[in-house]
Order: structure tokens, then sequence, then C-alpha cells
């Protein structure tokens, strides 16, 4: 199946892990093209003197991020975060521990920005940038999810997410970036989504979604696109329009709509609620990106935003939205008011589907029949974005609890993993942070190994059938990976899938069936 | 000799305050573009502040994390502001009641802050992972810690010096004044390692000192959907 070892279960996960020097070393994605990178702004191919260009670039870096300046000098190497990375511990390659993976850059800091580094580079481990410093940003820089783990257990809060990203913009802007994030973000900006679906064959797709919901409910449900004078955009990512098991999940999203009556539509514009720019550490492209959604806001004129299941988005939409295009509330400045003042602020902006949702079961507009998700025994996965890079709800913490509490509405089978591995403490899927391409599948496959154990524990002593998600990387990840950990590829479902399967729309064939009984 | 220490100390001292001013200024100006607190995160300013506390006080991300490196580096930590208090009396001419109450606890500071960096040094050279990513720079600051430990602690119980000779010195420096420092090797050693931390201590990793208040995974306030955050650099961005 594979040219590369699956890791086995560990007997005890938290046993010192000994490490393998250069395990993963020959691991790297393939490299951006020329037009990738061009039509993002970035040079082509590797600039003359890019040694040089690195190292100014590093100092612009340094002096827009507060983060990036603060964690490179704050590190005392304690220790702390070495054990707690997932690629870490599914690969025991010591450059994978957070600590190390952030040196890669902090040596590099050292030798050009500090004074003990220009003086004594031995004494403080730092390095001149050389090809083979680069060679290892590429390798390790794409090693690394961007999940926040460590940033948790970190007693300045360093956050290697924030490295990362500096890193591979560094690499971007001297020609050297990734192809899978590149070429996507490439596509988003000139067709409106990650996958390049036009908006006609968007339309064709969403009509198939209708008739089968219609078959099966016997309800003439819609999912309408570009509709202006709409009250809700629902910003979803594109693989809720074509990959399994995300179709339920919007296929859920437009049942729930219906059923609370409300006038909502897609956007073929801002066919895509996923932003990559996220991950290679571009502001200009997250702004870029993001203004698709707020042109889309403007057009259409929605009063609402809704965002889908999806991890890294909900991050960006959450924390990065009303920074970036002004989506949001509380913005001063003309740009911002230009389209905040046609939104409806009795409502969070954005706000995430399963606050939607919960806030309709909470009021009791909702009905659901339990039984029939009673075949399934489900867990739930906290995707790292969510969990330690947004929130949901009017309280920190909300993004543990609402999901759980949606899924626990419909579904009356429900365990929790390990608690080490859930909520703030939970583990990455393995594929996020632009890592979801197959040439990094060893890396995807042996960082999933930590939720693969925390999995494994719940199917043998509870009889866990299914794991929920919200989060479209999450979901593709695990319906490639869970095959080389032996579980059934589709264990992975989406949440408002499970919705979909428990609600009893009014009016329906299985209103109607219910009732009779 | 005299001379030479009252020179030091007031090179050691230009270059720890004008070094952490300029670090520190240097933090403060640097904007934080993006909204970026690990969640969950306090969503008011008052939970920012006891967020901060917690990890600044009780080392809360580190005890989740590994009990051992907290354990030694708390002992550390705390013998080390144990320490500090006991020696205020050295710099100030009447000493209040408190600071004299609480010498002894000084003392027990100093073997918290020696048996703390021991064990920290232990794991640095014991555990592999630890091990990797030490430099040597990581060492020499264990080794200048501990020797300002052991410099001290050797003036208490082993030879003591004349301190009535040592506070005149001190405080003589405020005036500009130089007094003759007692030439006990201890002492001139535990002076000279401490002037040495100063002098080291803006251009190395004990900036972890200013820098946690300034990371914004712990000092950013969770609003970002009720409040638009922005800095200088990204409003010049925003196009009508």
């Amino acid at each position: 199946m594979a040219d590369f070892q699956v890791p086995e279960y560990r007997e005890y996960p938290g046993a010192p892990i000994p490490l393998q020097e250069g395990a993963t070393a020959h691991l790297k994605p393939f490299l951006a093209k020329p037009n990738h990178q061009e039509q993002l702004g970035f040079p082509g191919e590797l600039v003359e003197n890019w040694e040089e260009k690195a190292i100014a670039k590093m100092g612009d870096l340094l002096n827009r991020y507060r983060s990036l300046r603060v964690y490179m000098d704050a590190c005392v190497k304690c220790g702390s975060c070495t054990d707690k990375c997932h690629y870490f511990q599914g690969t025991a390659d010591p450059k994978n521990m957070p600590v190390a993976r952030q040196d890669l850059m902090r040596s590099v800091y050292r030798r050009y920005f500090t004074l003990a580094g220009k003086y004594f580079p031995k004494l403080v481990g730092a390095r001149d940038m050389t090809r083979e410093v680069l060679d290892e940003w590429y390798s390790y820089f794409h090693q690394c999810s961007q999940c926040r783990r460590c940033s948790v257990f970190c007693p300045y809060g360093i956050d290697t997410a924030e490295i990362s990203m500096a890193a591979r913009e560094i690499m971007d802007s001297i020609g050297y970036g990734q192809k899978y994030c590149n070429e996507i973000l490439g596509k988003l900006q000139t067709i409106g989504n990650n996958l390049g679906l036009p908006g006609k064959a968007l339309e064709s797709t969403l009509g198939e979604f209708e008739e089968e919901i219609e078959e099966d409910t016997g309800l003439p449900v819609k999912i309408p696109i570009d509709k202006v004078g709409a009250d809700i955009l629902l910003i979803t990512p594109s693989a809720d329009f074509f990959a399994e098991p995300h179709i339920d999940g919007l296929m859920g999203y437009a049942k729930v709509f219906h059923e609370a009556g409300v006038n909502w539509t897609l956007s073929s514009y801002a066919s895509e609620a996923a932003n990559f720019s996220m991950f290679i550490g571009s502001y200009d492209n997250l702004k870029v990106v993001a203004e698709r959604i707020r042109k889309a806001a403007l057009d259409l004129g929605v009063k609402r935003i809704i965002v889908g299941e999806c991890g890294h988005a909900w991050r960006v939409a959450y924390s990065f939205w009303n920074t970036t295009a002004g989506i949001g509330s509380g913005g001063d400045e003309p740009y911002a008011q230009a389209l905040q003042k046609q939104l409806d602020h009795n409502y969070p902006i954005p706000q995430h589907i399963c606050e939607f949702i919960w806030d309709l079961i909470q009021k009791g507009k909702l009905r659901f029949d339990k039984s029939q998700t009673d075949w399934r025994t489900v867990t739930f996965h906290d995707s790292c974005n969510v969990a330690r890079g947004s929130r949901m709800g009017n309280y920190p913490g909300g993004q543990f609890d609402i999901p759980r509490n949606v899924i626990k509405a419909v579904c009356n089978n429900y365990y929790d993993m390990d608690p080490d591995t859930i909520k703030e403490k939970t583990y990455c899927c393995g594929g996020g942070g632009g890592l979801l391409t197959d040439d990094l599948m060893e890396i995807r496959v042996k960082g999933a190994l930590p939720r693969m154990e925390a999995l494994n524990e719940v199917v043998k002593d509870h009889g866990v059938t299914h794991l929920a998600a919200i989060c479209a990387i999450c979901k593709a990840q695990f319906a490639k990976i869970l095959p080389y950990y032996k579980f059934p590829m589709d264990m992975i479902v989406s949440t408002h899938q499970l919705v979909s399967e428990a609600l009893v729309m009014t009016g329906s064939t299985q209103e109607e069936e219910l009732d009779e009984e | 000799m005299s001379v030479l220490y009252a020179l030091l100390f007031y090179v050691a001292t230009v270059i720890f305050v004008v070094g952490m001013v300029m670090k520190i200024r240097q933090y403060w100006n640097t904007p934080a573009p993006l909204k970026i607190p690990t969640t969950p995160a306090p969503t008011t300013a008052t939970g920012v502040v006891f967020r901060m506390a917690r990890e600044v006080l009780v080392f809360e991300s580190l005890f989740k994390s590994n009990r051992w490196i907290w354990i030694f580096g708390y002992l550390f930590h705390v013998g080390l502001a144990l320490v500090t208090i006991r020696h205020l009396r050295y710099f100030i001419e009447d000493v209040p009641t408190i600071i004299m109450v609480m010498q002894p606890l000084g003392v027990a500071g100093g073997f918290m802050m020696i048996i703390g960096l021991i064990g920290l040094w232990t794991r640095r050279i014991v555990v592999e992972r630890i091990r990797y990513i030490t430099n040597p720079s990581d060492h020499l600051i264990l080794l200048l810690l501990v020797m300002i430990g052991f410099s001290g602690m050797m003036m208490k119980f082993i030879s003591h010096t004349d301190i009535v000779m040592l506070k005149t010195f001190i405080l003589g420096l405020f005036g500009f004044s130089i007094h003759d420092l007692p030439l006990d090797f201890p002492l001139l050693v535990h002076l000279l390692l401490v002037a040495t931390l100063m002098i080291i201590f803006p251009f190395s990793k004990l900036l972890h000192a200013p820098g946690i208040f300034f990371s914004p995974t712990r000092n950013q306030i969770d609003n970002p959907r009720e409040q638009r955050h922005t800095a200088p650099w990204t409003r010049n961005l925003d196009k009508l």
C-alpha cells in the first residue's frame, strides 16, 4: 500500500521517543511552477542573490509581526514543547520537535539580527543562510500543519505556526514556494474556489443535490446561488460541493436552512471558505481572498454571513475577516463601515453553521428522530484551527461544547476520546496547514498516529463506529488515511450529515412515517 | 579593585537598562496585525490580566505540559525572587521590617534556586530531546546562575564578608562616590558574575522575561468579531 512503514500503535503513548535524526529529511512537497508563483505576486523561480533577499524579507517580517519578533527571542529551550507535535510523535525526527523546527529559523535570525549570533555564532547556534538551510526549511516547514498544539504548552505562548508561516512567506518571496498551496490559491483567485469549479458547473451540481434531497424527503429544498437580496450568505469550503463525506454535510445545511425558513444563498464568485493564504503566511493574499467574500456580500446585499464546516477557514473567518476585509462588527473606518452598515449585528458576524443550528435547537425549532442515528456510535474530532484559533458562542471554549451539543442532540451514542487528545489539546488530523497533498502522504500518515491511537481506544472501549468532524481538510485527510490504520474510510462523517440523518422536516415523508407510528 | 568594580557596575547597569529599554521599545513598536490568541482565550481585558498573571506567577502553560520542568523551573524562579528580595537590604538605607522578617526565606530561596537549576541542568543533559536542542550558551547561562548561587551561599555559610562595608560601597555608588569594597574572593566572584548576567540579559534568551508580556498568543483579547483589530500597515492596505 505504501513505500513507507505505517507507524504502530505505541503501548505507552506518553513514553519518551528515541530520536531518529533525519528520519523525514527526505520528505518535501513539489515545488511551485513559475505560473503558480507569479499569479500570487511571487517570483517564478529561485531569484539570484536569494540569500540576501531572504534575510531582507525576514527583517521586513520582524518589523511587521510582533509574534515573530518576540518568539525569535523568547525561547529558553526548556523542552516543554518537544514531545507535543504529532509529526514528531509519528516520525521521531528531532527536527519535528516544535522548538527544533523554530530553531531552523531562529539560528538564521541569530546570525543576522542579534549581537551574540554575529560575533559568537557557534556559542548560540547561529547559522548562515545557505542552500543547506533553505533545503531544510523547505522540508521541515512543510512538515508543520500549523495546528498550534505546541503553543498551548509553551510557557511564553510561542506559536510555531507563526514561524512556519513566516518561513513559507520568505520562501515564496524568493521564488521557492510550494505547488499545492500556491496552485490552489491561483484557482481560487481566478475562478472563485480551490477546485476551479466554474459557476455553471456549480449550479448543475447543486441541482443534483436538490433532487437527491427531494427524493429523500419529498420536499423541494432549494440550494440557491447568487440570489440577490437573500438575508444569509453561506460561505463553505468547495469540498462540500464534490467530496465525500463533505457533500452530505452541505445537504444537511440546506435542510436546516429550509426548515428554519430563512432566505439564504451561496455565491459563485465567493464559492470558497478556504483561504490557504494563511498557510503560506501571506497577508496580501489573505486579504485578496477575504475581499472576494466582502464583494459577494456587498453585491448580494446580504445581512448575515454563515460559514460551513471548515477548520482553518473558520479561523480565518472568525479571527481575520474583520481585520482583512471588514467582515464583522465594531469597525469605525469607512472601509469597514461600507459593509458593516448593511449587516445585521444582532447576529454574530461571521456565524458558524454550528452556532446557527445550536441556536435553533435551543429554541426548539428543529425536530429530530434520534433512532435514525442509533446504528452509529460517534466520537468528535476537534479541528485544530477551530479549537485553538477561534471560538463559537459567547464564552471561551464554546467551540468545544457547541459541536458536541449538536451531535448529542441528534445521536444517542456519543463518547469522547482521551481528554489529552481533544479540545485545546486536540491532535491535528495530520493533513492541515497545506499538507493535504499526495506528495506528502508519508508525513500525513505518520502524523495521524496520535489521533488514530485515541480513536482506536474508543473503538475498543466503547464500540465507536464513526468519527465526526467540522473541517473539510480533516474529512479529506481521514477518508484517505483511515485505511492505513485498518479503519474503513467511511468512518469519517460530517457533523451536519448526522444532523441531516436525524432531522425530521415539516411535511417530509419522515414526518409522516414518524407520526403514523 | 574597588574602582574597577564600581566602573563594572556602572557599565553593567547602563548596558542592562539601555538594552532592556531598547528591546522593550522594539517589542512595543512592532505591531501585532492579526488576532492570534491561543484559544480558549479570555474575552475581556480583565480576563487577559488574569491569564497573564497565571502565566507569570504560576507558569500555567508549563504546568499543563511537563511536571518536571515545571517543578525545577518554578523552584528556581521563586528562589531567585526570594533571594532578590532578601538582597534589597543591601540597597536600602533604612531596611523596612518586612524585608528584615523575610531574610530566612531568602536563604531558603538560595537553596531552591540551586536545586532548581541543577534539576534543569540535569534534564538538559540526560533527556535526549532537550540535549538535542541545547546550544553551548544554554549551558553557560546555567553555569553562570549556579555559580552566582554558590558564591552567594558561600558568603552565608562558609566565609562571611563585611556586609557593612559592602553596603557602604553599594550605597556610595548611587551617589557616584566610590568606597572600599571588601576584598573577599567569594564576593568578588559573586559580583563579577552578577554584572555579567546584567550585561548579557538584553542579548540573550533571558529576554523571555519581558517577552512573555508581549506574546500575542497570551496577551490578546478574544473579540475579533466584536471589534475590528488593525495595525497601521494593514489599514493602509484597505481600499474602498
